[in-house]
């Protein structure tokens, strides 16, 4: 039962990823790993979708993943299976707010928690540019164009007046590159 | 029902053009959050919607639901924490689900297929750039560098489950502050 399956791996990706969007990520990447519903390539077509649209990127991603996955239905399913811990979550400490983040049980797991995640999303990273790297590579050998288009945009989004453009500009003179040098 | 109390309606409609004009989520959303919920309909002051959002970093879960389900159930209780939560994710659901339809019919492209190769490569530099400013805003103790290191090494070259991660991560941070307060 395909439904079942995208509510509880994306129920678990709310459940489990800390500190935003890029944070659900590597859930994804274990998701596109162990289920034949879309590739790492693909994962990274998504986020790319994803950044560039309205939205919180976690809930974009969800939509795309839950879409190619199973359809409109599955797009839904995804999607509500990655809020419901949240919504729940928050519904359970709304009337204790503030105990709750002064509560230092709950400091010391995010203290914990935060670098690991700055670490998982760094290892989604590391798959994402495997792909993009070897893609039209021929056998697996390092692809020249694609390295230097990755640290031009490396660079680029990295300079000072460039840093604040929004996420699209760069994706978008990627794609432009793309299609140029026949990536 | 009184006209001085907020309605679902409300809630919905404002946490939709909340979705609806908000790229890329996290703090670039705080701009609009405040126009709608603070100046518009007065449902928070600033400082409330910041705590809100502190707390949206120390929960799991997307940001935007997180402040969403907040101001909601405070408005109007459960169903307008419902209201609010379908309201941010409304806009995501209707435009992914029309590019992703778009996608499919023209992935078999040429233009397309080379364009996306290029795309990856920015989502790749974009990650990156993205885990520079997570490590210096949050990797500074030896505890915090180690637990970073081990979090890409689980995954990257043993391909352990972030489940597993993020749970050894949460109790090696309580540990650790017991062990070496």
């Amino acid at each position: 039962m395909i439904y079942l399956t995208l509510f509880l791996e994306f129920f678990k990706t709310g459940l489990f990823a800390v500190g935003g969007g890029l944070a659900t990520i590597p859930f994804l990447t274990d998701i596109a790993v162990k289920y034949p519903w879309f590739t790492s390539a693909e994962l990274a077509d998504m986020i790319a979708v994803a950044e560039s649209t309205p939205g919180p990127i976690g809930v974009n991603t969800a939509t795309f993943a839950g879409f190619r996955a199973a359809g409109i239905p599955g797009a839904l399913v995804a999607t509500f299976g990655l809020v419901l811990p949240s919504f729940l979550i928050i519904l359970l400490i709304a009337g204790a707010l503030q105990k709750y983040k002064s509560n230092p049980l709950v400091q010391n797991a995010f203290a914990g928690l935060r670098p690991a995640s700055a670490g998982l999303i760094g290892a989604a990273g590391w798959s994402v540019l495997q792909t993009a790297l070897a893609g039209t590579g021929l056998s697996g050998a390092v692809n020249l164009p694609a390295v230097l288009l990755f640290a031009a945009i490396l660079v680029l989004s990295n300079i000072k007046k460039l840093k604040s453009l929004h996420p699209a500009v760069f994706i978008g003179l990627a794609a432009l590159a793309g299609i140029v040098f026949g990536m | 029902m009184e006209s001085s109390k907020t309605t679902c309606r409300e809630l919905y409609a404002a946490f939709f053009r909340i979705g609806l004009f908000t790229f890329g989520g996290g703090y670039a959303m705080l701009p609009m959050l405040e126009r709608e919920c603070v100046d518009k309909h007065g449902w928070t002051n600033r400082e409330e919607l910041l705590d809100y959002f502190a707390i949206g970093q120390c929960t799991p879960g997307v940001i935007a639901v997180n402040t969403a389900t907040f101001v909601g159930s405070a408005e109007r209780g459960i169903p307008g924490a419902a209201a609010a939560t379908a309201g941010v994710i409304s806009p995501s659901l209707l435009i992914i689900l029309i590019i992703a339809m778009l996608l499919e019919n023209f992935a078999h492209l040429p233009a397309v297929q080379h364009a996306f190769g290029g795309i990856r490569i920015s989502v790749a530099a974009l990650i990156v750039n993205a885990v520079i400013k997570l490590i210096r805003s949050n990797v500074k103790s030896p505890l915090a560098i180690a637990l970073c290191i081990l979090a890409f090494v689980a995954v990257a070259c043993f391909s352990l489950s972030p489940v597993t991660v993020v749970i050894v991560a949460a109790i090696a941070g309580v540990l650790g502050k017991a062990v070496n307060p």
